[in-house]
């Protein structure tokens, strides 16, 4: 046998229980790295030039910990998610949602959005795909309201910036919205209000012939698992380090009190305003989820942050005008105002809560 | 000549995956002609969900992210 490796196909793929050693490895060094953490960056921050105690020293403390901190968390939850979804994908999810019964379809549709591999340059599709199948429109709403809105870099950034408190919280209410909402919409029969091009689309499930299944190895499932992490943070890592640094910067700078006046829980009107300013705000999880950390050390309440969050990631304009292409005007408003009223209750829900 | 569609609105993995599919063809020493599909209502009709999608002689073989090297070549053969 030689070493020499033969252009693309590799003749002797590596067996299962390498990748399986390696990844296990993998995660011990993940582990060992993870928990130095706090004194590496203490002692990055101690030899520069700046007092520790000063607002300099805290902004750079809170980056120099966060941002490696949230690139681990993302690197190992984003590989776990892309191995679990490749168990899973839009054709058999469909299958799996095609003539269900509102409700209980809005539930599946939601927890399916979250774990179908799913990118919102093919949200025009997929939803063609879904509707002309026989996908009842509100279950394809709650589908498409939960992937983008509960995803994983939304979470690892809670876990890893404000606690898993807030992230548990943050998914259980964001797969409630999905599903209320999807099931609002399905109850006031818009069918009529998609474009007219949509509704003349009817494939039966039958016709529907995606691909023919795909094989895939456990090697397979790991390797989609690493493509995923470049996918990931080819995206999202200048977002990352963006939003910390401007969270950094709220954190060193930003008067206690400024933020507990204009966006405490007493500043009843602080919801709705957080809702609007979230529309036309593009940016995602990753840029918007330091912010929000910050934000909630500087007092202000959970309720109002929450909902700023899902405006943000859940309502975003340029998938607006991805959908554009299929739902009517008309729709499209339904669908924001849908959404928004969920977001709105979450938010004053938590602010009379906690 | 096999004629190979690869379906996606223009996103930069549809980009890598026709030329994923021409490089495959040239060393596999094959003619083939890749039409790229950008229009969502064709994307839709062809049966593809998630893009990128690719279809061989109008049949569609993949969808849904960046082939494998290996099994593209299998396609291109079969």
């Amino acid at each position: 046998m030689t070493l020499e490796t033969h252009g693309v196909s590799d003749p002797h793929p590596r067996p299962d229980w390498v990748w399986h050693i390696t990844v296990l490895a993998l995660v011990a060094c993940w582990y060992l790295v993870y928990v130095q953490l706090v004194p590496v960056s203490e002692w990055i921050v101690s030899l520069l030039p700046v007092d520790r105690h000063s607002h300099t020293g805290e902004a750079l403390a809170f980056f120099f910990y966060d941002v490696p901190k949230v690139m681990m968390l993302l690197t190992l939850i984003v590989f776990a998610m892309g191995v679990v979804r490749s168990y899973f994908s839009p054709e058999k999810t469909r299958a799996l949602l095609s003539g269900k019964r509102v409700g209980i379809g809005n539930a599946m549709a939601a927890g399916l959005g979250v774990l179908t591999p799913f990118c919102s340059c093919s949200a025009v599709p997929l939803f063609i795909g879904f509707v002309s199948a026989g996908v009842p429109l509100g279950v394809t709403f709650s589908f498409l309201i939960a992937a983008p809105m509960v995803n994983e870099v939304a979470l690892v950034l809670l876990i890893g910036l404000v606690g898993w408190q807030v992230a548990v919280t943050y998914l259980v209410f964001g797969l409630g919205i999905a599903i209320v909402a999807g099931f609002v919409i399905g109850k006031l029969q818009l069918e009529g209000w998609l474009q007219d091009w949509v509704r003349e689309i009817h494939i039966g499930i039958d016709d529907a012939t995606g691909p023919q299944d795909e094989a895939l190895s456990m090697t397979d499932r790991y390797r989609l698992g690493v493509e995923a992490v470049r996918e990931i943070f080819a995206k999202v890592w200048i977002w990352i380090i963006a939003g910390i640094a401007m969270g950094a910067l709220i954190h060193g700078y930003v008067p206690e009190d400024l933020m507990v006046r204009i966006m405490g829980a007493d500043a009843w009107w602080s919801v709705p305003a957080a809702v609007v300013m979230g529309i036309p705000m593009y940016t995602n999880a990753a840029g918007v989820i330091p912010i929000v950390e910050a934000l909630l050390g500087k007092g202000a309440a959970l309720g109002t942050v929450l909902a700023f969050m899902m405006s943000v990631i859940a309502l975003s304009l340029p998938e607006m005008i991805i959908l554009r292409q299929v739902l009517t005007l008309r729709l499209i408003a339904v669908f924001i105002g849908v959404v928004a009223t969920g977001i709105l209750m979450v938010g004053f829900l938590f602010n009379l809560l906690f | 000549m096999k004629s190979i569609k690869v379906y996606g609105p223009g996103c930069k993995r549809c980009e890598t995956t026709a030329t994923l599919v021409r490089d495959a063809a040239r060393s596999l020493g094959l003619e083939v002609e890749v039409e790229k599909v950008t229009d969502p209502r064709a994307i839709a009709m062809a049966g593809v969900m998630s893009t990128p999608g690719i279809s061989i002689d109008g049949k569609l073989v993949h969808s849904g992210g960046l082939p494998d090297a290996q099994k593209l070549e299998g396609w291109l053969k079969a």
